[in-house]
Protein backbone atom coordinates (compact mmCIF):
# COMPACT_ATOMS: atom_id res chain seq x y z
CA UNK A 1 0.00 0.00 0.00
CA UNK A 2 2.74 2.39 -1.12
CA UNK A 3 1.36 5.98 -0.65
CA UNK A 4 -1.52 5.04 1.11
CA UNK A 5 -2.44 7.24 4.13
CA UNK A 6 -1.16 4.45 6.87
CA UNK A 7 -0.03 6.08 9.15
CA UNK A 8 -3.26 7.53 11.70
CA UNK A 9 -3.06 10.54 13.93
CA UNK A 10 -3.56 8.38 16.79
CA UNK A 11 -0.14 6.38 15.37
CA UNK A 12 1.99 9.90 15.09
CA UNK A 13 0.74 10.24 19.21
CA UNK A 14 1.40 6.89 19.58
CA UNK A 15 4.90 7.74 18.30
CA UNK A 16 5.50 10.77 20.04
CA UNK A 17 4.45 8.93 23.23
CA UNK A 18 6.90 5.83 22.86
CA UNK A 19 9.97 7.93 22.36
CA UNK A 20 9.10 10.23 25.67
CA UNK A 21 8.76 7.13 27.27
CA UNK A 22 12.16 5.55 25.87
CA UNK A 23 14.08 9.01 26.41
CA UNK A 24 12.96 8.56 29.98
CA UNK A 25 14.10 5.04 29.90
CA UNK A 26 17.55 5.91 28.44
CA UNK A 27 17.88 9.10 30.43
CA UNK A 28 21.04 7.72 31.90
CA UNK A 29 22.94 6.11 29.44
CA UNK A 30 22.67 9.13 26.97
CA UNK A 31 23.61 11.42 29.68
CA UNK A 32 26.40 9.53 30.26
CA UNK A 33 27.44 9.34 26.45
CA UNK A 34 27.86 12.98 26.63
CA UNK A 35 29.64 13.02 29.57
CA UNK A 36 32.43 11.41 27.44
CA UNK A 37 32.18 13.91 24.96
CA UNK A 38 29.69 16.68 26.14
CA UNK A 39 28.64 18.29 28.79
CA UNK A 40 26.52 15.45 30.31
CA UNK A 41 22.86 17.42 29.39
CA UNK A 42 21.24 15.28 26.40
CA UNK A 43 19.55 12.87 28.09
CA UNK A 44 18.59 15.21 31.66
CA UNK A 45 17.67 17.80 28.74
CA UNK A 46 15.50 15.64 26.43
CA UNK A 47 13.52 14.12 29.42
CA UNK A 48 12.55 17.48 30.03
CA UNK A 49 11.53 18.45 26.82
CA UNK A 50 9.41 15.42 26.29
CA UNK A 51 7.86 15.46 29.36
CA UNK A 52 6.55 18.81 28.13
CA UNK A 53 5.24 17.32 24.90
CA UNK A 54 3.71 14.53 26.43
CA UNK A 55 1.55 17.14 29.11
CA UNK A 56 0.57 19.21 25.49
CA UNK A 57 -0.65 16.63 23.24
CA UNK A 58 -3.63 15.13 24.98
CA UNK A 59 -4.88 18.87 24.81
CA UNK A 60 -4.29 19.68 21.09
CA UNK A 61 -7.67 21.10 19.26
CA UNK A 62 -8.36 18.53 16.12
CA UNK A 63 -6.15 15.42 14.61
CA UNK A 64 -4.35 17.36 12.41
CA UNK A 65 -0.98 15.42 12.16
CA UNK A 66 1.00 18.58 11.17
CA UNK A 67 -0.60 20.86 13.71
CA UNK A 68 0.85 18.15 16.53
CA UNK A 69 3.90 17.47 15.09
CA UNK A 70 4.44 21.58 14.99
CA UNK A 71 3.40 21.82 18.66
CA UNK A 72 6.22 18.91 19.58
CA UNK A 73 8.47 21.39 17.95
CA UNK A 74 7.40 24.74 19.69
CA UNK A 75 7.06 22.81 23.54
CA UNK A 76 10.87 21.24 22.44
CA UNK A 77 12.16 24.77 21.37
CA UNK A 78 10.53 26.48 24.94
CA UNK A 79 11.81 23.47 26.98
CA UNK A 80 15.10 21.65 25.96
CA UNK A 81 17.64 24.67 26.08
CA UNK A 82 21.49 23.48 24.55
CA UNK A 83 21.52 22.70 20.85
CA UNK A 84 19.28 19.76 20.98
CA UNK A 85 16.25 22.36 21.75
CA UNK A 86 16.35 24.10 18.75
CA UNK A 87 17.60 21.46 16.77
CA UNK A 88 15.18 19.14 17.56
CA UNK A 89 12.25 21.46 17.91
CA UNK A 90 13.57 23.01 14.19
CA UNK A 91 12.89 19.00 12.89
CA UNK A 92 9.82 18.97 13.86
CA UNK A 93 8.35 22.27 12.91
CA UNK A 94 9.62 20.86 9.11
CA UNK A 95 8.08 17.58 9.99
CA UNK A 96 4.73 19.54 10.99
CA UNK A 97 5.13 22.10 8.09
CA UNK A 98 5.34 19.41 5.50
CA UNK A 99 2.10 16.98 6.73
CA UNK A 100 -0.08 19.94 7.70
CA UNK A 101 -3.67 19.49 7.24
CA UNK A 102 -3.21 15.78 7.19
CA UNK A 103 -5.47 13.38 9.53
CA UNK A 104 -3.24 10.57 8.18
CA UNK A 105 0.07 10.04 6.24
CA UNK A 106 1.52 7.58 4.28
CA UNK A 107 4.88 6.29 3.40
CA UNK A 108 5.17 9.07 0.61
CA UNK A 109 4.49 11.83 2.97
CA UNK A 110 6.74 10.36 5.49
CA UNK A 111 9.61 10.48 3.01
CA UNK A 112 8.78 14.28 2.39
CA UNK A 113 8.12 14.72 6.05
CA UNK A 114 11.84 13.48 6.94
CA UNK A 115 13.47 15.19 4.04
CA UNK A 116 12.18 18.52 5.73
CA UNK A 117 13.04 17.79 8.89
CA UNK A 118 16.58 17.07 8.28
CA UNK A 119 16.57 20.22 5.86
CA UNK A 120 15.64 22.10 8.91
CA UNK A 121 18.40 20.97 11.22
CA UNK A 122 21.10 21.29 8.49
CA UNK A 123 20.09 24.93 7.86
CA UNK A 124 20.52 25.58 11.69
CA UNK A 125 23.50 23.01 12.74
CA UNK A 126 25.36 23.50 9.66
CA UNK A 127 26.21 20.16 9.72
CA UNK A 128 27.11 17.45 7.33
CA UNK A 129 27.61 13.33 7.00
CA UNK A 130 30.40 12.22 9.39
CA UNK A 131 30.73 15.40 11.35
CA UNK A 132 29.48 12.92 14.43
CA UNK A 133 26.42 14.35 14.84
CA UNK A 134 22.20 13.48 14.76
CA UNK A 135 22.85 13.59 11.00
CA UNK A 136 24.80 10.71 10.60
CA UNK A 137 21.67 8.48 11.86
CA UNK A 138 18.86 10.42 9.95
CA UNK A 139 20.34 10.87 6.59
CA UNK A 140 21.00 7.26 5.74
CA UNK A 141 17.95 6.69 7.21
CA UNK A 142 16.33 9.12 5.18
CA UNK A 143 17.83 6.94 2.18
CA UNK A 144 17.15 3.81 3.31
CA UNK A 145 13.14 5.17 3.54
CA UNK A 146 13.24 7.17 0.30
CA UNK A 147 14.28 4.00 -1.63
CA UNK A 148 12.14 1.23 0.38
CA UNK A 149 9.13 3.96 -0.58
CA UNK A 150 10.63 4.18 -4.51
CA UNK A 151 10.32 0.22 -4.53
CA UNK A 152 7.20 -0.02 -3.22
CA UNK A 153 7.96 -1.80 0.32
CA UNK A 154 5.40 -2.05 2.70
CA UNK A 155 5.05 0.16 5.39
CA UNK A 156 6.54 -2.50 7.90
CA UNK A 157 9.39 -3.53 5.29
CA UNK A 158 10.13 0.14 4.58
CA UNK A 159 10.22 1.13 8.74
CA UNK A 160 12.51 -2.20 9.22
CA UNK A 161 14.78 -0.89 6.58
CA UNK A 162 14.97 2.99 8.07
CA UNK A 163 15.90 1.57 11.44
CA UNK A 164 18.62 -0.72 10.01
CA UNK A 165 19.89 2.07 8.55
CA UNK A 166 19.69 4.71 11.56
CA UNK A 167 21.32 2.13 13.75
CA UNK A 168 24.50 1.58 11.26
CA UNK A 169 24.69 5.13 11.11
CA UNK A 170 24.86 5.90 14.88
CA UNK A 171 27.36 3.06 15.45
CA UNK A 172 29.37 4.15 12.79
CA UNK A 173 29.98 7.55 14.88
CA UNK A 174 31.96 5.75 17.00
CA UNK A 175 35.68 6.44 15.01
CA UNK A 176 34.44 9.62 14.05
CA UNK A 177 36.45 12.88 15.12
CA UNK A 178 33.57 15.74 16.00
CA UNK A 179 33.47 18.49 13.89
CA UNK A 180 30.38 20.08 15.37
CA UNK A 181 28.95 20.75 18.98
CA UNK A 182 30.75 20.66 21.77
CA UNK A 183 32.71 17.62 21.08
CA UNK A 184 34.33 18.87 18.46
CA UNK A 185 36.52 20.79 21.31
CA UNK A 186 38.66 17.42 22.51
CA UNK A 187 39.34 16.93 18.74
CA UNK A 188 40.68 13.56 18.27
CA UNK A 189 39.71 12.22 21.43
CA UNK A 190 36.55 13.03 20.49
CA UNK A 191 36.97 9.48 18.26
CA UNK A 192 35.92 6.17 20.23
CA UNK A 193 32.93 7.35 21.83
CA UNK A 194 29.14 7.08 20.34
CA UNK A 195 27.69 10.35 19.68
CA UNK A 196 24.66 11.23 22.04
CA UNK A 197 22.51 12.88 19.33
CA UNK A 198 22.90 10.66 17.00
CA UNK A 199 21.44 7.64 19.68
CA UNK A 200 18.54 9.68 20.37
CA UNK A 201 17.98 10.18 16.53
CA UNK A 202 18.10 6.15 15.84
CA UNK A 203 15.72 6.13 19.51
CA UNK A 204 13.30 8.45 17.86
CA UNK A 205 13.03 6.42 14.67
CA UNK A 206 13.21 3.13 16.43
CA UNK A 207 9.84 4.15 18.58
CA UNK A 208 8.40 4.81 15.13
CA UNK A 209 8.88 1.40 13.88
CA UNK A 210 7.46 0.06 17.13
CA UNK A 211 4.66 3.00 17.44
CA UNK A 212 3.88 1.51 13.92
CA UNK A 213 4.02 -1.89 14.35
CA UNK A 214 0.21 -2.70 14.10
CA UNK A 215 -0.58 0.36 11.33
CA UNK A 216 2.39 -1.51 9.34
CA UNK A 217 0.49 -4.98 9.78
CA UNK A 218 -2.38 -3.92 8.93
CA UNK A 219 -1.03 -2.19 5.67
CA UNK B 1 27.51 13.13 45.31
CA UNK B 2 27.20 15.62 48.22
CA UNK B 3 25.96 18.97 47.39
CA UNK B 4 23.84 22.25 49.52
CA UNK B 5 20.58 21.41 47.56
CA UNK B 6 16.88 20.28 47.95
CA UNK B 7 16.59 18.60 44.54
CA UNK B 8 18.18 18.85 41.72
CA UNK B 9 15.23 19.80 40.00
CA UNK B 10 14.79 23.21 41.73
CA UNK B 11 17.81 23.80 42.42
CA UNK B 12 18.08 26.56 40.02
CA UNK B 13 14.75 28.17 40.91
CA UNK B 14 15.35 28.16 44.05
CA UNK B 15 18.92 29.91 43.80
CA UNK B 16 17.25 32.31 41.82
CA UNK B 17 15.04 33.40 44.36
CA UNK B 18 18.06 33.51 47.12
CA UNK B 19 19.40 36.14 44.69
CA UNK B 20 16.39 38.07 45.09
CA UNK B 21 15.94 37.65 48.42
CA UNK B 22 19.67 39.06 48.66
CA UNK B 23 20.09 41.46 46.10
CA UNK B 24 16.43 42.96 45.84
CA UNK B 25 17.65 46.23 45.93
CA UNK B 26 19.24 45.31 42.65
CA UNK B 27 17.48 42.69 40.23
CA UNK B 28 13.89 41.06 40.07
CA UNK B 29 13.42 37.97 38.38
CA UNK B 30 10.56 37.70 35.66
CA UNK B 31 9.03 34.54 34.02
CA UNK B 32 10.60 32.57 32.21
CA UNK B 33 13.68 32.72 34.41
CA UNK B 34 15.28 35.97 33.49
CA UNK B 35 16.73 37.77 35.92
CA UNK B 36 16.25 41.61 35.31
CA UNK B 37 17.99 44.90 36.57
CA UNK B 38 15.02 46.51 39.49
CA UNK B 39 15.05 49.86 37.14
CA UNK B 40 14.38 48.43 33.55
CA UNK B 41 14.00 49.60 31.26
CA UNK B 42 15.99 52.51 31.26
CA UNK B 43 14.35 55.13 28.40
CA UNK B 44 16.76 56.16 25.84
CA UNK B 45 19.97 53.65 27.06
CA UNK B 46 21.10 50.50 25.07
CA UNK B 47 19.77 47.52 26.94
CA UNK B 48 22.86 44.73 27.22
CA UNK B 49 21.79 41.23 28.11
CA UNK B 50 23.38 37.96 28.20
CA UNK B 51 22.72 34.39 29.18
CA UNK B 52 23.75 30.88 29.43
CA UNK B 53 23.94 28.17 31.81
CA UNK B 54 23.84 28.02 35.37
CA UNK B 55 26.79 26.84 37.18
CA UNK B 56 28.85 29.85 36.31
CA UNK B 57 28.01 31.95 39.16
CA UNK B 58 28.60 34.73 39.65
CA UNK B 59 28.40 34.99 35.94
CA UNK B 60 25.40 35.91 34.62
CA UNK B 61 22.94 37.00 36.85
CA UNK B 62 25.20 38.48 39.36
CA UNK B 63 26.64 40.95 36.84
CA UNK B 64 22.95 42.79 36.23
CA UNK B 65 23.16 46.04 38.05
CA UNK B 66 24.53 49.41 37.14
CA UNK B 67 27.13 49.48 34.84
CA UNK B 68 27.16 46.31 33.71
CA UNK B 69 24.14 43.82 32.75
CA UNK B 70 20.07 45.02 32.36
CA UNK B 71 19.34 41.44 32.31
CA UNK B 72 20.47 37.73 32.16
CA UNK B 73 19.09 34.36 31.20
CA UNK B 74 20.21 31.85 33.37
CA UNK B 75 19.29 28.15 31.78
CA UNK B 76 19.41 24.37 33.34
CA UNK B 77 23.12 23.75 34.50
CA UNK B 78 25.45 23.84 31.89
CA UNK B 79 22.27 24.07 29.27
CA UNK B 80 21.79 26.96 26.94
CA UNK B 81 18.48 28.74 27.99
CA UNK B 82 15.81 28.70 25.37
CA UNK B 83 14.96 31.59 23.04
CA UNK B 84 11.81 32.59 25.51
CA UNK B 85 14.28 33.74 27.98
CA UNK B 86 16.06 36.24 25.32
CA UNK B 87 12.87 37.04 23.97
CA UNK B 88 11.40 38.32 27.27
CA UNK B 89 14.79 40.16 28.62
CA UNK B 90 15.45 41.77 25.20
CA UNK B 91 11.62 43.12 25.92
CA UNK B 92 12.14 43.86 29.34
CA UNK B 93 15.43 45.94 29.11
CA UNK B 94 14.35 47.55 25.95
CA UNK B 95 14.23 51.30 26.38
CA UNK B 96 13.50 52.01 22.83
CA UNK B 97 17.82 52.41 21.96
CA UNK B 98 17.97 48.55 21.00
CA UNK B 99 19.36 45.72 22.78
CA UNK B 100 22.86 43.88 22.62
CA UNK B 101 23.29 40.13 23.17
CA UNK B 102 26.70 38.96 24.06
CA UNK B 103 26.75 35.37 23.14
CA UNK B 104 29.24 32.76 24.49
CA UNK B 105 30.72 30.42 21.37
CA UNK B 106 28.44 27.61 22.17
CA UNK B 107 26.71 25.52 19.45
CA UNK B 108 23.04 25.86 21.91
CA UNK B 109 23.69 29.35 22.95
CA UNK B 110 24.49 30.57 19.01
CA UNK B 111 21.28 28.73 18.48
CA UNK B 112 18.98 29.88 20.88
CA UNK B 113 20.16 33.16 21.09
CA UNK B 114 19.78 33.35 17.21
CA UNK B 115 16.40 32.40 17.34
CA UNK B 116 15.37 35.02 20.13
CA UNK B 117 16.80 38.15 17.74
CA UNK B 118 14.60 36.93 15.33
CA UNK B 119 11.64 37.31 16.99
CA UNK B 120 12.68 40.57 19.08
CA UNK B 121 13.14 41.82 15.52
CA UNK B 122 9.62 40.69 14.31
CA UNK B 123 8.29 42.39 17.77
CA UNK B 124 10.48 45.92 16.54
CA UNK B 125 13.50 45.82 18.41
CA UNK B 126 16.78 46.43 17.05
CA UNK B 127 18.50 43.60 18.19
CA UNK B 128 22.80 43.43 17.48
CA UNK B 129 24.74 40.34 19.17
CA UNK B 130 28.91 40.18 19.67
CA UNK B 131 30.19 36.41 20.01
CA UNK B 132 32.71 36.17 22.32
CA UNK B 133 34.95 33.19 21.56
CA UNK B 134 38.26 33.90 23.51
CA UNK B 135 39.50 30.02 24.44
CA UNK B 136 43.09 29.81 23.20
CA UNK B 137 42.45 26.01 24.11
CA UNK B 138 40.06 24.82 21.20
CA UNK B 139 41.82 25.65 16.96
CA UNK B 140 39.78 28.01 15.31
CA UNK B 141 39.19 26.34 12.34
CA UNK B 142 36.50 24.83 9.85
CA UNK B 143 36.93 21.31 11.91
CA UNK B 144 35.50 22.67 15.21
CA UNK B 145 32.75 24.88 16.61
CA UNK B 146 35.08 27.53 17.00
CA UNK B 147 36.81 28.67 20.21
CA UNK B 148 34.60 28.61 23.59
CA UNK B 149 33.63 31.96 24.63
CA UNK B 150 35.24 31.97 28.84
CA UNK B 151 36.89 34.27 31.12
CA UNK B 152 36.35 37.30 28.19
CA UNK B 153 33.04 37.31 28.79
CA UNK B 154 32.92 38.83 32.02
CA UNK B 155 35.33 41.66 31.06
CA UNK B 156 33.30 42.00 28.26
CA UNK B 157 29.98 42.65 30.06
CA UNK B 158 31.32 45.20 32.65
CA UNK B 159 33.09 47.55 29.59
CA UNK B 160 30.47 47.06 27.58
CA UNK B 161 27.93 47.78 30.37
CA UNK B 162 29.73 50.89 31.56
CA UNK B 163 29.68 52.11 27.98
CA UNK B 164 25.96 51.69 27.96
CA UNK B 165 25.74 53.05 31.06
CA UNK B 166 27.49 56.45 29.88
CA UNK B 167 24.61 56.64 27.02
CA UNK B 168 26.82 54.83 24.01
CA UNK B 169 24.43 54.02 21.14
CA UNK B 170 23.66 50.57 19.94
CA UNK B 171 26.37 50.61 16.99
CA UNK B 172 28.81 51.82 19.68
CA UNK B 173 28.59 49.37 22.13
CA UNK B 174 28.15 46.52 19.71
CA UNK B 175 31.81 47.87 18.32
CA UNK B 176 33.42 48.34 21.31
CA UNK B 177 32.04 44.42 22.59
CA UNK B 178 34.03 43.44 19.27
CA UNK B 179 37.14 45.65 20.20
CA UNK B 180 37.19 43.73 23.34
CA UNK B 181 36.46 40.31 21.70
CA UNK B 182 39.20 41.01 19.04
CA UNK B 183 42.02 41.79 21.84
CA UNK B 184 40.92 39.43 24.67
CA UNK B 185 42.54 35.50 24.88
CA UNK B 186 41.78 33.21 27.93
CA UNK B 187 43.05 29.16 28.76
CA UNK B 188 41.89 27.40 31.84
CA UNK B 189 43.11 23.76 33.52
CA UNK B 190 41.25 21.71 35.60
CA UNK B 191 42.41 19.80 38.74
CA UNK B 192 38.94 18.03 39.27
CA UNK B 193 36.12 17.20 37.51
CA UNK B 194 32.51 18.67 38.58
CA UNK B 195 29.14 17.18 38.87
CA UNK B 196 26.33 18.35 37.62
CA UNK B 197 23.38 18.13 40.24
CA UNK B 198 20.60 16.30 38.13
CA UNK B 199 23.47 13.98 36.65
CA UNK B 200 24.54 13.35 39.99
CA UNK B 201 28.21 11.64 39.23
CA UNK B 202 31.02 13.71 38.19
CA UNK B 203 30.84 14.29 34.37
CA UNK B 204 34.56 12.95 33.79
CA UNK B 205 36.98 11.03 35.85
CA UNK B 206 40.39 12.39 36.91
CA UNK B 207 43.20 10.38 38.61
CA UNK B 208 44.56 12.05 41.99
CA UNK B 209 47.69 12.57 40.49
CA UNK B 210 46.63 14.20 36.82
CA UNK B 211 44.89 17.28 35.20
CA UNK B 212 43.00 18.44 32.54
CA UNK B 213 44.50 21.23 30.48
CA UNK B 214 42.40 22.90 28.05
CA UNK B 215 39.05 22.64 29.66
CA UNK B 216 36.43 25.09 29.19
CA UNK B 217 33.47 26.28 31.42
CA UNK B 218 31.15 23.00 31.35
CA UNK B 219 32.96 20.25 33.10
CA UNK B 220 33.65 18.86 29.59
CA UNK B 221 36.89 17.52 29.32
CA UNK B 222 40.08 19.35 27.78
CA UNK B 223 42.16 19.07 24.58
CA UNK B 224 44.66 16.90 26.80
CA UNK B 225 45.64 14.63 30.00
CA UNK B 226 48.48 15.35 32.12
CA UNK B 227 50.66 14.29 35.53
CA UNK B 228 49.60 16.99 37.58
CA UNK B 229 52.63 19.79 37.84
CA UNK B 230 53.56 23.03 39.82
CA UNK B 231 51.55 25.81 40.07
CA UNK B 232 54.04 27.46 38.00
CA UNK B 233 54.56 25.18 34.99
CA UNK B 234 50.99 25.66 35.26
CA UNK B 235 50.69 29.01 34.47
CA UNK B 236 53.60 28.72 32.26
CA UNK B 237 51.36 26.08 30.44
CA UNK B 238 48.33 28.34 29.98
CA UNK B 239 50.12 31.79 29.79
CA UNK B 240 52.25 30.75 26.95
CA UNK B 241 49.53 30.03 24.22
CA UNK B 242 47.47 33.14 25.36
CA UNK B 243 50.49 35.19 24.49
CA UNK B 244 51.83 33.85 21.38
CA UNK B 245 48.30 34.21 20.25
CA UNK B 246 47.20 37.34 20.05
CA UNK B 247 50.23 37.96 20.51
CA UNK B 248 50.62 40.06 23.00
CA UNK B 249 53.79 42.25 22.56
CA UNK B 250 56.10 44.11 24.40
CA UNK B 251 54.94 47.28 25.63
CA UNK B 252 51.67 46.31 26.27
CA UNK B 253 49.70 46.99 28.48
CA UNK B 254 46.79 44.62 30.06
CA UNK B 255 44.00 43.65 32.37
CA UNK B 256 45.51 40.31 33.87
CA UNK B 257 42.48 38.32 35.11
CA UNK B 258 43.12 34.77 37.12
CA UNK B 259 40.14 33.39 37.75
CA UNK B 260 39.50 30.49 39.81
CA UNK B 261 36.52 27.55 38.25
CA UNK B 262 34.75 27.27 41.65
CA UNK B 263 36.87 25.05 43.79
CA UNK B 264 39.99 26.62 43.83
CA UNK B 265 40.94 28.75 47.13
CA UNK B 266 42.10 32.36 46.92
CA UNK B 267 45.40 31.38 48.13
CA UNK B 268 46.09 29.31 45.17
CA UNK B 269 44.83 31.70 42.71
CA UNK B 270 47.74 34.48 43.93
CA UNK B 271 50.20 31.72 43.58
CA UNK B 272 49.23 31.22 39.90
CA UNK B 273 48.71 35.62 39.83
CA UNK B 274 52.83 35.60 41.46
CA UNK B 275 53.81 33.17 38.24
CA UNK B 276 51.45 35.40 35.74
CA UNK B 277 53.57 38.20 36.36
CA UNK B 278 57.11 37.09 36.92
CA UNK B 279 56.20 35.91 32.84
CA UNK B 280 54.52 39.07 31.67
CA UNK B 281 57.70 41.28 33.47
CA UNK B 282 59.93 38.66 31.31
CA UNK B 283 58.04 39.43 27.94
CA UNK B 284 57.56 43.51 28.90
CA UNK B 285 54.28 43.26 28.82
CA UNK B 286 52.70 45.88 31.74
CA UNK B 287 49.67 45.01 34.49
CA UNK B 288 47.81 47.86 33.45
CA UNK B 289 44.60 46.36 35.70
CA UNK B 290 44.34 42.91 37.53
CA UNK B 291 41.22 41.10 38.53
CA UNK B 292 41.04 38.04 40.56
CA UNK B 293 38.91 35.48 42.39
CA UNK B 294 35.98 33.33 40.96
CA UNK B 295 34.22 34.98 38.33
CA UNK B 296 33.21 32.19 36.16
CA UNK B 297 32.69 29.09 37.54
CA UNK B 298 32.30 25.51 36.18
CA UNK B 299 30.11 24.34 39.81
CA UNK B 300 32.70 23.09 42.51
CA UNK B 301 35.67 22.42 39.87
CA UNK B 302 38.88 22.72 41.05
CA UNK B 303 41.45 24.68 38.52
CA UNK B 304 41.60 27.80 37.33
CA UNK B 305 41.72 30.00 33.85
CA UNK B 306 43.90 33.18 32.68
CA UNK B 307 42.19 36.11 30.45
CA UNK B 308 44.75 38.77 29.15
CA UNK B 309 42.85 41.59 27.90
CA UNK B 310 44.64 44.42 26.09
CA UNK B 311 43.51 47.62 27.22
CA UNK B 312 44.16 51.25 25.92
CA UNK B 313 42.81 54.34 27.98
CA UNK B 314 39.18 53.63 26.59
CA UNK B 315 38.62 49.85 27.56
CA UNK B 316 41.10 50.84 30.87
CA UNK B 317 38.45 53.61 31.82
CA UNK B 318 35.34 51.51 30.90
CA UNK B 319 36.69 49.51 33.35
CA UNK B 320 37.47 51.80 36.12
CA UNK B 321 33.74 53.38 35.54
CA UNK B 322 31.24 52.68 38.25
CA UNK B 323 29.36 49.36 38.96
CA UNK B 324 27.00 47.63 41.40
CA UNK B 325 25.68 44.37 40.92
CA UNK B 326 24.78 41.60 43.18
CA UNK B 327 28.80 40.34 42.33
CA UNK B 328 30.79 43.13 41.29
CA UNK B 329 30.49 46.56 42.71
CA UNK B 330 33.34 49.48 42.85
CA UNK B 331 33.15 53.34 42.15
CA UNK B 332 30.03 53.72 44.11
Amino acid sequence: MNGAAAISYDDVVAWITAFAASVRDQKDYLTALDSAIGDADHGINMDRGFQAVIAKLPGLPNRDIGAALKSVGMTLVSTVGGASGPLYGTFFLQLGAATAGHEAIGLDELVAGLDAGIAGIQRLGKADLGDKTMLDTLLPARDALREAAASGASLGDALARTVGAAEQGMLATTPLVARKGRASYLGERSAGHQDPGATSSYLLLKAAADAWSGAAAAS
Amino acid sequence: MKKLINTPEHAVDEELAGMVAAHGDLIKVIAPNVVVRRDAPRQGKVGVISGGGSGHEPMHGGYVGLGMLDAACPGAVFTSPVPDQMLEATKAVNGGAGVLHIVKNYTGDIMNFELAAELARAEGIDVASVVIADDVAVKDSLYTAGRRGVGGTVLAEKIVGAAAEAGADLKAVTALCQKVQDNVRSMGMALTSCTVPAAGKPTFELGDDEMEIGIGIHGEPGRTRMKLATADEITEMLATPILDDLPFKSGDSVLAFVNGMGGTPLMELYIVFNKLAQILKGRGVGIGRSFVGNWITSLEMAGCSITLLRLDDELTRLWDAPVKTPALRWGI
